[in-house]
């Protein structure tokens, strides 16, 4: 059977992809791999098993997680609010959601630990309800969640502006009340796209680097995130331990992301 | 139950969509809404249905007798189908179509077996056995059609609207359905309205039409009325293809009688411009003489164009046997 593709040349076009795929993404990991790969399965396991490591993974993995899901919640209501209401300067908080993919991740950090530290705007009333903000796992998950809500918003955005109105007005004339129109008929069509959003948002989050090390003080054991444990590692010329947590972070984010896509294509009722 | 629409008005901003809309749907009849787009159709069934209100100090809508301005959509007894279906695409059909029921208060609602029974019962009358399990994406449109009208039929409602029901569908679909849908307003005993911008659909289907025009009513009466006697000049034209004589009246191409020059009767002649035979039908379009501007359509049997040998060019009689004057 001959298909008619719109991109011509399948072979060209995969050979391309795969090239380019490999340059950028396959080789730098194969390299990773190979420089931790130098070492047995034991050494691998004394390197991830220290206490700092793991705490720092769970660190990492649990705020990463947390932020995402809040995101989720965040994000669903920004976007409800951008598409179901007109008022003054919904183009500006429109654009205002972009903000924090465009802003230098150190001046995110800068500013979230300024506004969140003890002495700061936000983190003196926290602070008088016994909550520490900045130099904390919450202003770790904080400045995840930063960076992560902008992604829900972007992926559930056209979702909700094409379900249009008539579903919902569907259900009302069979007689469903609002909060039952919501989670019987829009939440639904909006699952896959929020799961995409939290994606998005938990892988951004895993990787996230710049805005976390102002606000999170870095304190090993208790603050300290992966991304910063692997470069005080090299800044230690321990390259095989920081290839080491490097790749074992990497294995474990692939599988999750992975998982993660398996679900989505249960809930994904056109493609099952 | 009976629909009584009352001087109903409605703007969006300053454009004016309902003008004064009175309107009367008996108990039990099926009135069709039959109009050019933009006319303000499905503005009018929203605000029957509910999903819509009227302006502010404008009319009432009554079902029987029992005003029903102020009651919400889903509590009117409405039964809506929308013109592209709005089918919740992540349930199943039964799950569609089980949705009303489901929905409703727990006091109310029935039990879960009898949920079952009555989509199987609605699937069987709509004709879509074995397709509960399906979702909306993996069926046609007609399809998915008559599974928006089973879901709307679930909480037995007294009142169907429609809105454009079978605008998406091809011809065939189209023609089928309507016959389906006729057969079935009549076993189940509703009052329905629909809308259409299909004269034909209107006059087939309908025990009552009404035709809109620019946020207003033209013309209300049977499919016979409206097509015999057309109040005015637009719904004559809508009605189907029409003659219009340079002096201002009116006659329909298959009302036009063909005739040779020379012979009794013949009110006008002219030469034929061009013959088209399709079928058992001819089309011929002709030139009349003696400075009338303007070209004829007639629709003929194909026996007579072949039994009087008309070619193009031929000059030919015509005869008016009916001619309307209107405003
Ligand atoms: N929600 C709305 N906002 C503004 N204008 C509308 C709205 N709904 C309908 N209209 C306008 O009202 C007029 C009548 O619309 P409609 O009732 O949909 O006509 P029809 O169904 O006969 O095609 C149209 O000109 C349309 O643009
Ligand atoms: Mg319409």
């Amino acid at each position: 059977m001959h298909n008619h593709r719109v991109i011509p040349g399948f072979g060209l076009s995969l050979g391309f992809t795969i090239t380019y795929l490999s340059l950028i993404i396959l080789i730098p990991l194969a390299a990773l791999f190979l420089n931790a790969g130098g070492l047995g399965p034991a050494e691998w396991w004394r390197i991830l098993s220290t206490p700092r490591v793991l705490a720092a993974a769970k660190l990492t993995f649990g705020a990463s997680a947390a932020a995402a899901a809040v995101s989720v919640g965040v994000g669903l209501l920004v976007t409800w609010v951008l598409v179901r209401y007109r008022f003054p300067g919904r183009r500006l908080l429109d654009a205002m959601v972009d903000l924090p993919f465009a802003l230098p991740t150190a001046v995110a950090g800068i500013t979230l630990t300024s506004l969140y530290a003890p002495n700061g705007w936000l983190g003196g009333y926290l602070a008088k309800w016994g909550i520490q903000g900045a130099y904390s796992p919450f202003g770790v998950f904080i400045a995840l969640t930063f960076i992560g809500f902008p992604f829900v918003v972007r992926t559930v955005q056209p979702v909700m502006e094409d379900l249009g109105s008539e579903l919902e007005e569907a259900a009302a004339t069979l007689g469903a009340g609002r909060w039952t129109v919501f989670r019987r008929v829009i939440l639904p069509a909006l699952v896959p796209a929020l799961v995409t959003g939290f994606t998005l948002a938990f892988a951004r989050a895993i990787g996230e680097y710049g805005s976390v090390i102002f606000i999170s003080g870095n304190l090993p054991m208790k603050t300290e995130i992966l991304p910063l444990l692997i470069v005080s590692q090299l800044e230690q010329y321990k390259y095989r331990d920081a290839a080491v947590i490097a790749a074992g972070m990497l294995l474990v984010s692939f599988t999750l992301l992975f998982l993660i896509n398996l679900l989505q294509r249960q809930l994904d009722w056109h493609k099952r | 139950m009976s629909i009584s629409i009352q001087s109903i008005h409605k703007a969006f901003g300053n454009y004016t969509a309902l003008d004064d809309i009175s309107l009367e749907v008996p108990d039990g009849s099926l009135t069709a809404l039959l109009g050019p787009s933009g006319s303000g159709k499905t503005t009018l069934l929203r605000i029957v249905a509910g999903l819509e209100c009227a302006d502010p100090g404008s009319g009432r809508i009554l079902f029987h007798g029992k005003d029903v301005s102020e009651v919400a959509a889903g509590k009117r007894g409405v039964g809506f189908v929308f013109q592209h279906y709005a089918l919740f695409k992540h349930m199943t059909i039964a799950q569609n179509i089980a949705f009303g029921l489901d929905v409703m208060p727990f006091a109310q609602r029935p039990k879960r077996a009898e949920i079952r029974q009555r989509v199987a019962e609605l699937l069987h009358l709509v004709r879509l056995e074995g397709l509960d399990k399906r979702r909306p994406h993996e069926l046609s449109g007609g399809q998915r059609q008559r599974v928006a009208l089973a879901r709307a039929l679930a909480i037995r409602p007294k009142v169907l609207l429609l809105d454009e029901p079978f605008g998406a569908l091809d011809a065939q679909v189209r023609k089928e359905l309507r016959r389906w849908l006729r057969q079935f307003h009549d076993e189940i005993n509703l009052t329905t309205l629909f809308v259409t911008h299909d004269q034909e659909e209107a006059l087939e289907l309908a025990d009552q039409v009404v035709v809109m025009r620019n946020a207003r009513i033209e013309q209300t009466g049977t499919p016979q009325q409206i097509y015999d006697e057309p109040r005015t000049s637009f719904v004559y034209e809508f009605l189907g293809e029409v003659n219009k004589l340079p002096d201002g009246r009116y006659i329909r191409p298959h009302e036009i009688e063909l005739r040779f020059a020379a012979e009794e009767g013949v009110d006008v002649t002219g030469r034929v411009s061009h013959l088209f035979v399709a079928g058992p039908f001819a089309r011929v379009s002709v030139v009349p003489e003696h400075g009338r501007r303007g070209e004829l359509e007639i629709w003929a049997s194909r026996d007579q164009v072949e039994e009087m040998a008309l070619a193009n060019g031929d000059v030919i009689g015509l005869h008016f046997p009916t001619l309307k004057k209107l405003t």
